[in-house]
Formats: structure tokens, C-alpha cells, sequence
């Protein structure tokens, strides 16, 4: 069947082009080729995607992507967006799928909030000339400290970060071995904690990064043993991700390489399915039993976190889980990202993390038991004042995914499902895969979490305050501004102002 | 609800979320470490001395050791608020609690001069013992006070207890120090072993008499130099224990803060220190095995309790006086002996204006807590070799 649909975007091609054919062997979705009856370039906008990997590799600078001028009679009730979906249902007759966070235009709150500075009466603080602490502790703390003289029983168990900001899950097989890699070489640079996702950790990497990782336990249970559980610092059970909350997981056979497939424990090629449903849990008293069975196979020497998207009742929700004794407590707003779900459910389904962190914090320290969990908040983290904003609204520490995926080179062109991806990060396949360097990946990932900790010392300072726990749950640090009576009041701040 | 009431409603809400003032001010404390009572006329010439570090918004006292006479009693002094058709009504809702409460053995109006001082509220005192009744009988004789305090501060409109301790009471109101201190005829009718006195410089502030210095609940009262920029994340972890920040002030925190670290988990004076002011990590980081894990530990735990922003305080007790920095010594604090007399000071000039000739003045470093206590009157323990529990 022909396609229907408008191109997006518009290949053009400088006279400074030389044919050297490197756009060719760049863009994995096929829109240059070369005619060698012409001995020239072609190109077919109808195949460009906006990744862009052309244009930035391109010797002379001579390929230029743009957003296609074509377009339909505007309408205010449809569209583009709206046509080009129910031109493409008609053709395929299938669910629209897509990559990335939700690109909808939500109020994002974190630009509807701004911070304090410390001005005369309470002086700010220089960090290049005092200490500026960031050092942050995941996990349930105690009531109090006991003290004895002859015992010595330990603390629970606890993560240590030198910057509040994580990696959340990508497992391998969404995302490439050397991405893969690149993420657990820069958590362990960075004193912080990579997540292995739903998809296992390959053997050969556990005991090099089990100091830095967080092995996830999805519905899938792929690779999940005893050993797997043990070589991490702490478990994440799955139950939902912002992307699409109440929605699995389902990687391409395609993607199932040999390696992916021996480290998911499942046969090579075939698709893997995670439901969203574990079919262990259908209730909260059956997560308690799953937590209990974790933390007993790892000898109650690591934190359990327990993920779940954002949602319209999470501070309930997460009331549950934690006196269902979840350690830590990771929640994923509207706006993070996956490597494919129903472009329906992405961008319809979940509430905003700004909005979900502060109703959770409230609600367990209205219930007395705020600490004894301690709250990563992920989905829509895009710079270091997001992430002081999330803190000062009760954050313990983020998660951070697609601003990683940037910081290894990804352009957001939204075709990770694919498996095409041109910057081989998104991808299984071999060649696209080597286009990622390892080294030089991880490099930018310590480059980007070391510039937004110098940042948030920065704003830190600003507000007089030297160490990050001093922030966590401190709105009077934050003011709104352009958000209605009911905003405010959800996020528990005042209005810039007042 | 309509879309206006319900604005109306969210907002007050939201204003109780958090409100604080800002300040910045003088501290004093003298005590005399033989437990010789003096009158209150050196500490309020002592303060007189730094008039220029307040701006007339609020001055106190904190004196111990001035009712021997009820020395088995909690002396109770409240304020009653708003003109005197409010006064007469909250004194008589307070009254009505605290007679169901507690065997009232005596009360009085607090005595007082005709000092000239702007807007005094109804000032009285009651000495007290505890009537407990139901599920309270279980409760120790300072927490039924301190719940019953709280009660009071944040359920009786108008109506705040400011101090709660045996033997001890706090005086304070709007006015600068010398002029408070002659207010209550502290130079004539009390004296104490230990004083501490404060000078207030609100720069963002209601002057209203509640929110002077000292704090106190029991005996535990705190005069504060500084502002605390951490006041969010502390009060949010002290309401969850119980404690209502009632008074619109962040040296609020640091009353209940020691309440809370001394009297309910029982925590040594070294530990609470480096609870509000603990050291940095790079420091922890070079202690040996058993210190570093005992400071992660308590960094860990107290996390919310860090004190941030630049503070000096003094922190008294019946039979103690300490002063601590900020970690980074923000504010001036500056200790000075004279035979068995212990001063500290925002300024040395004070304690010189007192005591013209001193054994010794030095400043203690950032984060080091300054302790002097009554001879004789603590065995101190658990100062090594801890280990620890959780």
C-alpha cells in the first residue's frame, strides 16, 4: 500500500558535497544513496527520520535536515499529528509505536518554579572556596541512633552517591552493549549507580561493576538468579515506568542477539515479552513477599527499590509500598522515556513528576514514615535545576535517562523502536553498534553529571545551604510563577512573591 | 466550592505549610560554674553594650535557678495575644486546658515595671505539676508537658507558652534588650546561676513578642544569631516527630531539634553537635574506621537536623550552657572565663564591659561546641568508644 503521509523533513545538499558517500554509510534508515549513473547523491526525504547523524558526520558540512514545509490546511482540531496517525493506522492497521519521553506540551512545572538566593542577612556561600557537600544516602534510615558500648549491629543497608543524580534503567538489548557499558563506566567514575534494566547484566561485566549497578527484577524475569540479585548493589522490582505506566515491555526479536539473548536467559531471536502485571503481585501484600524473597536471597545486605510510574493516586500507592518495606522508592513521571510503547498510552497516560514527588513526600511525612524510604524521582530530568527543584520538592536523588542518552550523542529523533538507531546507542546491530566508542561515551556521561554538580554547588550556595540534605523537602526554597491556585497547592509552594 | 472560596482555602493552606522570619542578632550567656545565683543586671548592661546588633524588635532572657521556691513545679509563662477582649479569651481557653491538665499550685501575673514597650500582651505564670489521666499515665512527666505545650501553642488561638522548664523562665518580648530586661525587673527580682540574653535584628519580621528569644520547651532554651536556610527540611522532620513550629521563627527549629536529640533519643552533647554542625565529609572521610562509620551514620540518620545557613547559638539547660557555630562559622561567637565564671558572647567588648579583666577569651572554631556545666553536677559518659545502633 503507498503511503499517504507528508514527508517530515527535507534532505538538502550544498554544491560543497564531494560524494565522498559517508551520509550513505551513515543514515541506517536509507535516505541517501548513491547513482552511480550520475556519479552523484540522492536522497529520500521520505526516509529521513531528523537524527541527523548525516549532517554532523558529513566532511564538508554540505547536508542540512529540516523540517519539511510541506503541510496540511491548518486546522485547529487536526493536526498534522492527528491526520499523519490516522493515515498510518489505515495503512497498517496496527498501535502506533514510538521512542522516547512524551514530546505533548504538559506544563512542565520545573519552568514554572524558581529558586531562592541568600541576599545580606543570610550570606551565600562561594563553593570554589567552601565545602559544597553532595554526598546523598538512598535507603530506609532508622528513627534514631542507639547507643552502646558493647554492640555493634550496623545500619541498614544503604547506596551511597557523591552526586544525587543516577542512572535510570536501559537494559541491555533496548540499548546497545557499549552503551551499556559506557553508562556502568561513568556510574563507577562519578561515585554513583547505573541500572541494568529488565534485561540482566552480562556476566562478563558483574563483578567489575557490581559496586555501581542496580540490577532491575521486571515481569519478564529475564536473567534473574541468585548470582544476578548478589552482584549489585541494590534490586529495583519494576512495576511501572513513566513511559507508559500499565503497559510491558516488548523487545523485537530482532534485537534478541546472541549476547542479549544469553544474558536475558531466553532462546536467540525471539521477541521478549515482559506483561506489565508481575504474575506474582496482585496485591500489595504480594510485593511485600517479593521484596522479603529479595531481600532474604541477598541476605538483607542491599536496599530494595521499588519503581512505579506516575499516576493519579501515587501518593497512595506509595504509602503502600513503602510499608510494604521498599527501601527506596523510584517514581517515573509522564515525560520519561522508553525505547518503544503505544504512542497512545506515552502521551495520555501519568501525571508530571514535579507534581507526583510532592504529593508522595507530603503524604509520607503526613503519615510519619517519610524516612523510612527514600525517593528517586525520574522522568523529565533535563539539567541540574531540575534537579534541585526535585530535591527541594522531596527528591532524595534522580534518575536521569534520556538527558544520558543525549550525553552519548542520541538526537531524539524518536526511532529507538526501530532498532535502527543511527548514533548506536538504540540498536543490536553490529555495525551501527561500533559507531558508539565506549571510552569516549562514558567520558561525556562523567563530563555531564561533573558540570551539573558544579552547577547545582552553584545554586546550592546561592541559597546558602553547603550540603544537598539540607535542600530535600525545603520549599521555601521555591517559588511558582504563571501556575494556578490548585498547582501551587499540589506542589506545596508559594507564588513568587509572596 | 466555588472556584474563589476554594483559592481562599489552598492558600491558607499553603501559608501553613511554612512561614518564618528572618533574623540576625547579639547572643549572650554567663553562668557561674559554682552555681552562685547573681541578679540580671550584669547581663542586661552586657547587652546594653551591643544595642547597635538589634534594632529594637525583640529582646529576651532565659534565667536559671530563679524559683527555688517551686523548684519541683513546671513554671509555665504564657502570653496572651491581641487586644484585651482576645487576651481575656485566650487566657481563659489556656486556663480551662491547663487546669484539666495539671495541679496548678500557684499563678500570677508576671511582674513588671512601667518601662515604656510597645504592644505587651497579657503576661502570666503558673506553676504546675502534671494531672495526667488515660492513656497518658504512661508518659514520662517532660513528655506530657511537651505535648501539652505544643497543644497549647498550636490549638489556642492567641495563647503561647514560652517557657516550660523547673526552676527556670524565659522573659522576652519587642523591645531591645536593656529595655525588656527592665521591663520584668530582671536587675531586682530574680536570680540565677545562668543567663543567656538575646538582641534581635529581624529584617523581615512581624515584631510581635512570640517570636523574641529566647525558645525554649522544658528546660532547653536556644538564643540564635544567624538564619537558618535548611529551616524547610528541619521542620518538616520535626512535625513529623510531633513538634509544631507555631512561632514564625527558625531559631524555633533548633529548641525542638535539641529536645528532640537530647531528651527523647538521649544523645550525648558531642553527638548532637556534630549533628547540627557536623563536620565536612572530607574530614569524616580521614577519621579512622570506628569515628568515620559512627559520623556516617549520624549524618545519615539526623540528616534533616543539620543546621544550614550561618548561625551561633547558645543552648542552655538547667546545669549547662553551649555555644555553637554554623560549621563554616558564619556568625561571631566568642568565649571568655573569669574565676568560676563563664561567659559567651557575640562580642567580646560585652563580656569586657562586665568583667573588664578575663582569664581567658577565645573563639571556637566552626562546628566545636563549647560546653560549661555545674561542678559537680554531671558524670559525663559515652564520650569514647561508641558504637552504634540502629
Amino acid at each position: 500500500m503507498r503511503s499517504l503521509l507528508l514527508p517530515e523533513f527535507t534532505i538538502s545538499r550544498s554544491e560543497e558535497c564531494d560524494v565522498c558517500r559517508a551520509c550513505e554509510h551513515q543514515c541506517p534508515f536509507g535516505a541517501h544513496t548513491y547513482d552511480a549513473s550520475n556519479d552523484k547523491m540522492l536522497s529520500d526525504s521520505r526516509r529521513c527520520v531528523g537524527c541527523q547523524r548525516c549532517a554532523v558526520f558529513c566532511p564538508k558540512g554540505a547536508i542540512e535536515i529540516r523540517p519539511a514545509p510541506s503541510f496540511y490546511r491548518p486546522n485547529a482540531s487536526w493536526s498534522r499529528e492527528r491526520i499523519e496517525d490516522i493515515k498510518r493506522q489505515a495503512e497498517t492497521g496496527g498501535v502506533i509505536l514510538t521512542g522516547c519521553g512524551s514530546d505533548k506540551p504538559f506544563r512542565i512545572y520545573w519552568d514554572h518554579m524558581l529558586l531562592n538566593a541568600s541576599q545580606v542577612t543570610n550570606p551565600s556561600i562561594d563553593p570554589l572556596r567552601e565545602p559544597m557537600e553532595l554526598r546523598t544516602f538512598l535507603g530506609s534510615k532508622p528513627e534514631r541512633i542507639l547507643l552502646s558500648s558493647d554492640t555493634d549491629t550496623g545500619t541498614d543497608p544503604f547506596l551511597m552517591l557523591e552526586t544525587p543524580v543516577l542512572f535510570s534503567a536501559m537494559s541491555y538489548g533496548a540499548i546497545s552493549y557499549n552503551a551499556f557499558q559506557a553508562l556502568a563506566i561513568a556510574a563507577s567514575r562519578s561515585g554513583t549507580f547505573f541500572n541494568t534494566g529488565e534485561g540482566g547484566m552480562p556476566s562478563e561485566m558483574r563483578s567489575k561493576f557490581k559496586k555501581h549497578a542496580i540490577v532491575q527484577v521486571a515481569s519478564g524475569r529475564f536473567g534473574i538468579d541468585a548470582e544476578y540479585l548478589n552482584c549489585a548493589a541494590a534490586v529495583e522490582i519494576k512495576i511501572g515506568q513513566g513511559a507508559k505506566p500499565g503497559i510491558g515491555g516488548h523487545l523485537p526479536g530482532e534485537k534478541v542477539s546472541q549476547h542479549v539473548a544469553a544474558t536475558r536467559m531466553i532462546p536467540e531471536g525471539t521477541d521478549a515479552i515482559s506483561p506489565a502485571p508481575h504474575h506474582d503481585i496482585y496485591s500489595i501484600e504480594d510485593l511485600e513477599m517479593l521484596i522479603s524473597a529479595i531481600k532474604e536471597v541477598t541476605n538483607y545486605e542491599k536496599p530494595v527499590i521499588v519503581k512505579v510510574a506516575a499516576v493519579h493516586n501515587i501518593s497512595a500507592i506509595a504509602s503502600g509500598i513503602v510499608r510494604a518495606g521498599a527501601d527506596i522508592l523510584a517514581i517515573d513521571g509522564v515525560r520519561g522515556g522508553t525505547g518503544a510503547a503505544p504512542k497512545v498510552i506515552r502521551d495520555n497516560v501519568g501525571i508530571p513528576i514535579e507534581l507526583a514527588i510532592s504529593s508522595v513526600d507530603r503524604r509520607l511525612r503526613d503519615e510519619g514514615i517519610r524516612e523510612r524510604c527514600s525517593i528517586i524521582a525520574g522522568g523529565g530530568i533535563r539539567c541540574s535545576a531540575d534537579v534541585v527543584k526535585a530535591i527541594a520538592l522531596g527528591a532524595d536523588a534522580v534518575y536521569i535517562g534520556t538527558a544520558a542518552l543525549i550525553a552519548m550523542g542520541c538526537t531524539l529523533c524518536q526511532r529507538c523502536y526501530t532498532g535502527r538507531c543511527s548514533w548506536g546507542i538504540c540498536t543490536q546491530d553490529p555495525g551501527l553498534v561500533r559507531r558508539l566508542n565506549v571510552e569516549e561515551a562514558a567520558q561525556r556521561l562523567v563530563n555531564l553529571l561533573s558540570a551539573w554538580s558544579h552547577e547545582i554547588k552553584e545554586m546550592l550556595g546561592g541559597m546558602g545551604i553547603n550540603a544537598i540534605e539540607s535542600l530535600r523537602g525545603n520549599r521555601d526554597q521555591l517559588r511558582g510563577i504563571g501556575l494556578y491556585e490548585w498547582e501551587l497547592d499540589v506542589l506545596g509552594i508559594k507564588g513568587a512573591g509572596e | 466550592m466555588d472556584f474563589e472560596s476554594r483559592e481562599v482555602v489552598m492558600s491558607v493552606r499553603r501559608q501553613k505549610l511554612y512561614s518564618k522570619e528572618i533574623s540576625a542578632c547579639s547572643i549572650f550567656g554567663a553562668m557561674s560554674r559554682a552555681g552562685e545565683r547573681f541578679t540580671g543586671e550584669r547581663v542586661i548592661q552586657a547587652m546594653a553594650g551591643m544595642h547597635h546588633r538589634g534594632n529594637g524588635l525583640g529582646g529576651g532572657f532565659a534565667a536559671y535557678g530563679i524559683y527555688p521556691e517551686f523548684r519541683d513545679y513546671y513554671a509555665f509563662h504564657l502570653m496572651f495575644t491581641g487586644d484585651s477582649r482576645a487576651q481575656r479569651e485566650a487566657k481563659r481557653r489556656a486556663e480551662e486546658f491547663l487546669f484539666r491538665s495539671f495541679d496548678v499550685v500557684h499563678d500570677e501575673e508576671i511582674p513588671h515595671s512601667d518601662v515604656c514597650v510597645r504592644d505587651p500582651p497579657l503576661l502570666w505564670r503558673y506553676f504546675l505539676s502534671p494531672s495526667k489521666h488515660g492513656e497518658d499515665v504512661h508518659l514520662s512527666d517532660d513528655e506530657y508537658v511537651v505535648r501539652k505545650v505544643i497543644h497549647v501553642n498550636s490549638a489556642i488561638d492567641n495563647a503561647y507558652i514560652f517557657s516550660s522548664g523547673k526552676n527556670m523562665g524565659c522573659f522576652k518580648g519587642v523591645g531591645y534588650p536593656e529595655e525588656i530586661g527592665r521591663y520584668f525587673m530582671l536587675e531586682r527580682l530574680y536570680r540565677g546561676y545562668l543567663w543567656t540574653a538575646h538582641g534581635r535584628f529581624p529584617t523581615n519580621s512581624q515584631a510581635w513578642w512570640g517570636g523574641a528569644h529566647p525558645f525554649g520547651l522544658l528546660d532547653t532554651t536556644v538564643v540564635h544569631n544567624g538564619e537558618i536556610s535548611s529551616y524547610g527540611t528541619n521542620r518538616w522532620y520535626l512535625e513529623m516527630r510531633g513538634y509544631k513550629c507555631t512561632l514564625h521563627t527558625d531559631t524555633e527549629v533548633l529548641a525542638y531539634a535539641a529536645d528532640l536529640l537530647m531528651r527523647r533519643h538521649d544523645l550525648p552533647l558531642e553527638l548532637v553537635a556534630k549533628i547540627l554542625a557536623p563536620p565536612v565529609w572530607d574530614s569524616i572521610d580521614r577519621m579512622d574506621a570506628a569515628e568515620r562509620r559512627l559520623l556516617t551514620a549520624l549524618r545519615r540518620v539526623y540528616a534533616p537536623l543539620l543546621m544550614n545557613g550561618p548561625f551561633a547559638v547558645i543552648v542552655a539547660q538547667s546545669g549547662r550552657m553551649i555555644g555553637l557555630t554554623d560549621r563554616i562559622r558564619l556568625r561571631p561567637l566568642t568565649v571568655a572565663t573569669r574565676g568560676d565564671m563563664f561567659y559567651i558572647s557575640s562580642e567580646e567588648a560585652s563580656v569586657r564591659r562586665i568583667s573588664p579583666t578575663l582569664d581567658s577569651v577565645w573563639s571556637p572554631r566552626g562546628g566545636e561546641p563549647v560546653v560549661c556545666e555545674l561542678e559537680g553536677m554531671f558524670e559525663r559518659g559515652l564520650e569514647h568508644e561508641i558504637a552504634v545502633t540502629a
